[in-house]
């Protein structure tokens, strides 16, 4: 097994493995790890915190050690199954032009916001929709701007979530706005990458109130931090509830269950195909 | 010791010694704020019949009046969007379908889409499929907007109407039966198409309800919209405008209530919607009652939407011809539910070898679906229902994260019902409709 540094919060999530294994996996003391070697003993940058089962918890499938099919190691495997790799699209932008309306949305935004170079890491254009790589510390000037100009008027701010890219961003915690347009009937995706060792995006709830709550759920399962909010605690999780559910590197826990005779493991102990 | 509320104290060879006199009335009284003593703080719920579910809300009252309000959400937290990590991407379906319990179709249905997305098969989900989506929403629609005019109704005093409501309900309930074989979680929409086709005697019973209905909506009228207690408990009540809306985020009824038509089927159209027609109700009364008119409203045009969409009904498949994704769907109808088809037994266990690998790969891993994210939005009953599914080129989605309505529209109370009376907190939480299932996902 490759020795390296847990990848894990110290803000936030400072007593985290201890904790974790009592109270939101008490299986994971008694059972054995069906592989001590995760990925087939191919290097793993960041071993997550908590995870000692052979589940996507601990691997996920968009880890660098996206190898292999079955997780199995050691056994002599002839199939050449096991040295598959699997091939990650790029995190290269799109290039210009994007197509439908997103040039002129781009175009916009660029009139209306000085520096907007600096601002936007890149743009990719994907199943047509547009998402704008925003740098994090920006990301409530280029909302106030998305939502007052008048050829832009992304008045709805639909949604604000995250996912967690463990393995395949160094920064793994993408924030993403689904802004509406109600004016043009367009969407936009905005999206901001922060790691967790520095968790923090400024809050857009003075442009858009609504992300009140969203943006608490999004600290809540994800453990982002967004500076500003005005009362920026857990929503749905309770208050004392340690650790980020939706991190990729918080176990699911659960219990087998017995099923006509046979043992039926735990959703996140099952084995995994990737 | 300086504070004038403790008594004297002075120091002695045997200690402290307090002087413990009575002390005039008038200036203990004075000494409190007669108006923020009055101010009591009240929890309504988790456990209140009036909540819509596990719902709490702190209420600070002045009398009946609520200063302050802050709901309490997280009480029917399960973890879906976790779970659904780890099953794969036909599974997930049974995921959605049970969060916001009163409008399944819509989960599966913005799941399935943004699935569809991902997988880049858009353009060959069959219209027969379509159709059938499009049918079962608007059923689903007509029976969410029937459970929210029974429960208000009953909130509100009026027990007839929620008898009422939950009586045409139940056929409407009746109807997802014949078609999908459950009442409720049906996971009857699923990535590709649906799971089975429409039987012809679903056909005859919702066209037996397609006249029975313009009549009983016209009983709720009758019974509700003349009645003065009805119109004194709803009109000028929890009033939000378009601005508070927005902001707020607040879509659906509500938004339209306030006067902007707004609706994703007409301004951002999916699954045909553009095709048919049909209206968007609006209010401008921007209160419970214009709530209460738009939602009946929206059941006639719901009911012309049905319609429509039975008079498109060809015959054809409900399902895409990629066998891997529509796997499931072929399963046949056992004694014990959904069993295995005899024929399909019988090809991989004796005749094909390659049959059975393939039957083993896709019942044990399912399909895989092209690395990516992507954002749907439709028009639930409640508002907009938008799925953000992330795939990373797996069997099993990646991410899949639900844009509530309840959930969004919830933190709109406070503004409706702040400075009201305690009674209007109900008429306004139960205008928004919301759904804790959805809401705590």
């Amino acid at each position: 097994m490759v020795t390296t540094t847990p990848d894990k919060d110290p803000v936030t999530d400072a007593k985290e493995p201890a904790q974790r294994s009592e109270s939101a996996n008490p299986t994971n003391q008694q059972a054995t790890p069906p592989s001590n070697k995760p990925g087939g003993g191919v290097p793993v940058q960041a071993t997550p915190v908590g995870a000692t089962t052979g589940a996507p918890a601990e691997l996920p499938p968009s880890s660098v050690a996206g190898r292999g099919m079955f997780g199995s190691s050691g056994s002599g495997d002839t199939s050449g199954f096991g040295g598959l790799v699997r091939r990650r699209v790029g995190g290269g932008g799109s290039e210009r032009p994007y197509g439908s309306y997103f040039d002129e949305v781009y175009d916009a935004l660029d009139e209306a916001f000085p520096g907007l170079d600096d601002a936007i890491e890149k743009v990719v254009v994907d199943r047509g929709e547009l998402t704008l790589h925003v740098k994090p510390e920006r990301i409530a000037e280029v909302c106030r701007t998305m939502r007052d100009d008048e050829s832009l008027r992304f008045e709805l701010c639909s949604s604000v979530s995250a996912v967690d890219y463990l393995g395949a961003d160094e920064r793994r915690l993408h924030v993403a706005y689904h802004l509406a347009s109600m004016t043009y009937r367009r969407r936009v995706r905005l999206e901001v990458a922060v790691g967790v060792e520095h968790p923090h995006v400024p809050s857009v709830t003075q442009v858009y109130p609504t992300a009140d709550w969203q943006e608490r759920e999004t600290y809540d399962m994800f453990g982002v931090i967004f500076d500003g909010h005005p009362a920026l605690t857990r929503i749905l999780m309770p208050d004392d509830w340690e650790g980020h559910p939706q991190r990729k590197d918080y176990p699911l826990g659960g219990v087998p269950v017995e099923y006509k005779g046979a043992e039926i493991p735990a959703p996140d102990r099952r084995r995994s195909y990737q | 010791m300086t504070n004038p509320s403790y008594a004297p104290e002075r120091e002695t060879s045997e200690g402290k010694i307090f002087t413990v006199t009575g002390g005039d009335w008038d200036t203990v009284v004075s000494g409190t704020d007669p108006v923020s003593d009055e101010r009591i703080i009240v929890n309504m719920g988790p456990q209140h019949p009036s909540t819509h579910g596990v719902l709490r809300l702190v209420l600070e009252l002045e009398g009946e009046t609520v200063r302050d309000l802050r709901s309490v959400v997280g009480y029917l937290h399960t973890g879906i969007e976790k779970s659904i990590e780890y099953r794969n991407w036909v599974q997930g379906t049974t995921f959605v379908t049970r969060m916001d319990y009163l409008a399944p179709i819509f989960n599966e249905t913005a799941y399935s889409l943004a699935v569809e997305k991902l997988l880049g098969i858009e353009d060959e989900i069959t219209e027969r499929a379509t159709t059938i989506r499009v049918l079962m929403m608007e059923l689903n629609r007509i029976s969410s907007h029937l459970v929210w005019l029974a429960t208000t109704g009953m909130e509100l005093g009026a027990i007839s109407i929620m008898l009422y409501g939950f009586r045409e309900r139940e056929y409407i309930l009746e109807i997802f039966e014949m078609v999908s074989g459950l009442r409720m979680n049906m996971a009857y929409v699923r990535p590709g198409g649906v799971a089975q086709d429409v039987p012809d005697s679903a056909v005859v019973k919702i066209r037996e309800f397609l006249t029975m209905m313009p009549k009983r909506l016209k009983e709720y009228e009758d019974l509700l919209s003349g009645q003065p207690i009805w119109t004194q408990r709803t009109q000028g009540v929890a009033v939000l405008d378009v601005t508070a809306c927005v902001s707020l985020g607040v879509t659906g009824p509500v938004l339209r209530s306030a006067g902007l038509p707004w609706d994703l089927r007409k301004t951002m159209p999916y699954c045909g919607y553009d095709t048919y027609e049909f209206d968007v109700p609006t209010s401008t009364d921007a209160d419970v009652w214009g709530r209460y008119q738009v939602r009946l409203a929206e059941i006639r045009e719901s009911l012309k939407l049905i319609e429509q969409a039975l008079d498109r009904l060809r015959p054809g498949p409900v399902m895409v011809r990629d066998k891997k994704i529509a796997w499931p769907a072929q399963l046949a109808i056992g004694t014990d539910g959904l069993g295995n088809s005899l024929e399909h037994v019988a090809k991989i266990m004796g005749q094909s070898m390659e049959s059975l690998i393939h039957h083993f790969k896709l019942v044990t891993e399912g399909f895989r679906v092209p690395p990516g994210q992507v954002y749907v939005a439709i028009e639930g009953p409640r508002g907009e229902l938008g799925a953000h599914a992330v795939s990373d080129g797996g069997t099993r989605p990646y991410r899949v994260h639900f844009r509530e309505p309840s959930f969004v529209n919830l933190q709109a109370l406070p503004a409706m019902a702040e400075g009201g009376m305690i009674a209007d907190v109900i008429a306004g939480g139960a205008s928004l409709d919301p759904v804790m299932g959805g809401c705590d996902r």
